[in-house]
């Protein structure tokens, strides 16, 4: 009788002490990221680029590159995982075979390494001998939260409530005017909660980019030029052995982890702030 | 109208060309790289690919073995870290902690998640690089390349695959039913052995589900793990020495794949094989889930 109390109180400090690593290596992360990156980040910073060797500069470049990047393959995705989304709903695809199976591809697109997509993305221009550039940056990030956010998406518009979507029909609207004007205001904090968690995701990656978008000095002028990008900003400068140059390396990991932090805390005011206009 | 009906069509089809590219897109990928990757098939045997460790693309010899053994060190070193860890995290909260808690957790795991890979690998160079070279490796006497290695990549990727186990995991233990719980509990056991012998019994294929995502996620991660891990092409003996992943093997030589014969090709035999091993595995862990969401198990 005793011994089942001392196992269970043995396994609950257990559990506890996990918890505490798990969040603490978050907090150690992110502690450790802002301790070495809070004292590089000056005006020089966001107004200058910059590169691998010399004294001064910053990494304007790296930032408009990133931005460029993120912001086109976000929407990019956004225009084909609504499409696809919303053809997941039973009106369209009629929970047919072809929804789960696109329900299983995207698992395995998900799943699937970033460096893969870049390997893809690489082949790919090969095949059109074409030089790395902000065009197939954007594609392959594109491509890269394809199924995060339509996966995201699509576990949103499920719950929309049928009788929601019947009304609707019974006043005589298709099913494009119910799914613009009814399922997506109603999915509306879900999808922009997609949006954003599939910005994180393509802003962040450096695998997939390494091959497709390269790295530059420069700020892109047109699509068809390489570009620059935080993640790979922090890879390629970080083996420098000049400091100057590593400190731009902490820059940058300090604006990407603010931009991560920004996005989960936009997700969670945007879950409370706009549930009050659901109809449930 | 017929206006409106037209649009109609016409969207639903549009939407419909999107979910059929999402479908393709796999395969896709999948033809390209063997396209790619099979002219080294003629010239060298798979066996040899595989199974040997020589390394010398001017000389065309490829063996991969040092980078598969690297990957699967570092992977399995990451999976030993993370799994009980993950495993217990999950279960308290889901069956000890209380909503304030879970709620507070739970925001942070998605952070964890969230966080980008180069960023973690940036606290591996800063933090646990540093930690083992300067403090664990003179602890206990072992020689190390400056605290580069197995090591670091494991603790590294096992912090990243923390989020995936854990939250796959509490959908899980969530799906098991209470009426299970409480027969359990009116029979007199405690709630550990409640969750020992009910939860985790009934629970067991969707957390081995849960390991395999985890697992097939530590396997393709690249940037973090290249960054610690030393990248030294020679089959590893302990976790304090060295290792060159197969993704870190990719990501380092695209720039120079190009000059040398075959070498494109074997660089894409290696996103090859990353990409038929997460297949499997992530097809194997998708078939639990969905049966479990189904209520089959």
């Amino acid at each position: 009788m005793e011994l089942r109390r001392v196992e269970e109180s043995i396994f609950k400090a257990l559990m506890i002490l996990s918890l505490i690593i798990v969040v603490g290596s978050l907090l150690g992360v992110i502690g450790i990221i802002l301790w070495n990156g809070l004292p590089a980040l000056n005006i020089d910073m966001f107004t200058q680029t910059g590169g691998l060797y010399g004294k001064g500069g910053g990494i304007l470049n790296a930032i408009i590159g990133s931005v460029y990047l993120a912001v086109g393959g976000t929407v990019l995705a956004f225009f084909l995982s609504t499409g696809i989304a919303f053809y997941l709903q039973k009106e369209y695809s009629g929970g047919t075979r072809l929804s789960s199976m696109t329900r299983l591809c995207l698992d395995i697109l998900w799943g699937t390494p970033s460096i893969v997509y870049g390997a893809f993305g690489f082949t790919i221009l090969i095949y059109f001998q074409m030089r790395a550039s902000l065009l197939a940056g954007i594609i392959i990030l594109a491509l890269l939260e394809l199924p995060i956010m339509t996966r995201a998406m699509e576990e949103v518009i499920k719950t929309v409530p049928q009788e929601l979507k019947e009304v609707s029909y019974s006043l005589g609207a298709t099913r494009l005017e119910t799914t613009l004007n009814v399922v997506s205001k109603q999915a509306l904090p879900g999808l922009m909660t997609g949006v954003l968690i599939a910005f994180g995701r393509g802003i962040g990656d450096a695998a997939s980019i390494m091959f497709t978008a390269g790295y530059t000095d420069r700020i892109p002028t047109s699509v068809f030029d390489a570009s620059a990008s935080l993640p790979l900003a922090i890879f390629f400068l970080l083996n420098s052995p000049q400091e100057e140059v590593r400190q731009k390396a902490y820059a940058s990991a300090v604006m990407l982890l603010l931009v991560i932090l920004a996005i989960s805390i936009a997700t969670r005011l945007l879950s409370r702030k706009y549930t009050k206009y659901i109809i449930k | 109208m017929n206006i409106r009906r037209l649009k109609d069509n016409i969207s639903s089809r549009l939407m419909l060309a999107a979910t059929v590219f999402a479908c393709l897109l796999f395969f896709f990928m999948f033809i390209s790289i063997y396209s790619r990757a099979s002219p080294i098939f003629s010239v060298v045997s798979i066996t040899d690919l595989l199974f040997t460790s020589e390394w010398g693309p001017s000389e065309g010899k490829f063996g991969f073995f040092p980078f598969i053994m690297g990957t699967l060190w570092v992977t399995g070193l990451a999976t030993i870290i993370a799994v009980p860890i993950s495993l217990l995290s999950s279960i308290y909260l889901s069956e000890y902690a209380g909503n304030r808690l879970r709620d507070a957790v739970k925001p942070m795991i998605d952070l964890l998640a969230g966080i980008p890979s180069v960023v973690y690998g940036l606290w591996g160079v800063l933090a646990v690089v540093p930690f083992i070279n300067n403090t664990l490796a003179p602890a206990l006497g072992v020689e190390t390349i400056g605290g580069y290695g197995i090591l670091a990549g494991g603790i590294v990727l096992s912090i990243m695959v923390f989020p995936i186990i854990i939250s796959v995991t509490g959908e899980v233990l969530r799906s098991v039913s209470h009426d299970l719980r409480e027969v359990s509990l009116s029979l007199g056991a405690t709630k550990w052995q409640t969750i020992k012998h009910v939860v985790i019994r009934k629970a067991r294929p969707g957390i081995l589900a849960a390991i395999i995502l985890g697992f097939s996620r530590a396997f393709g991660e690249t940037m973090a793990v290249l960054m610690v891990v030393g990248n030294v092409a020679k089959v590893p003996s302990s976790v304090f020495d060295p290792a060159y992943p197969l993704p870190a093997l990719i990501a380092n030589t695209f720039g120079e794949m190009m000059s040398t014969p075959l070498y494109d090709s074997a660089i894409l035999l290696a996103a090859l094989i990353l990409l038929i091993v997460v297949l499997i595995f992530n097809i194997l862990a998708r078939m639990v889930l969905i049966k479990i969401e189904r209520g089959v198990i």
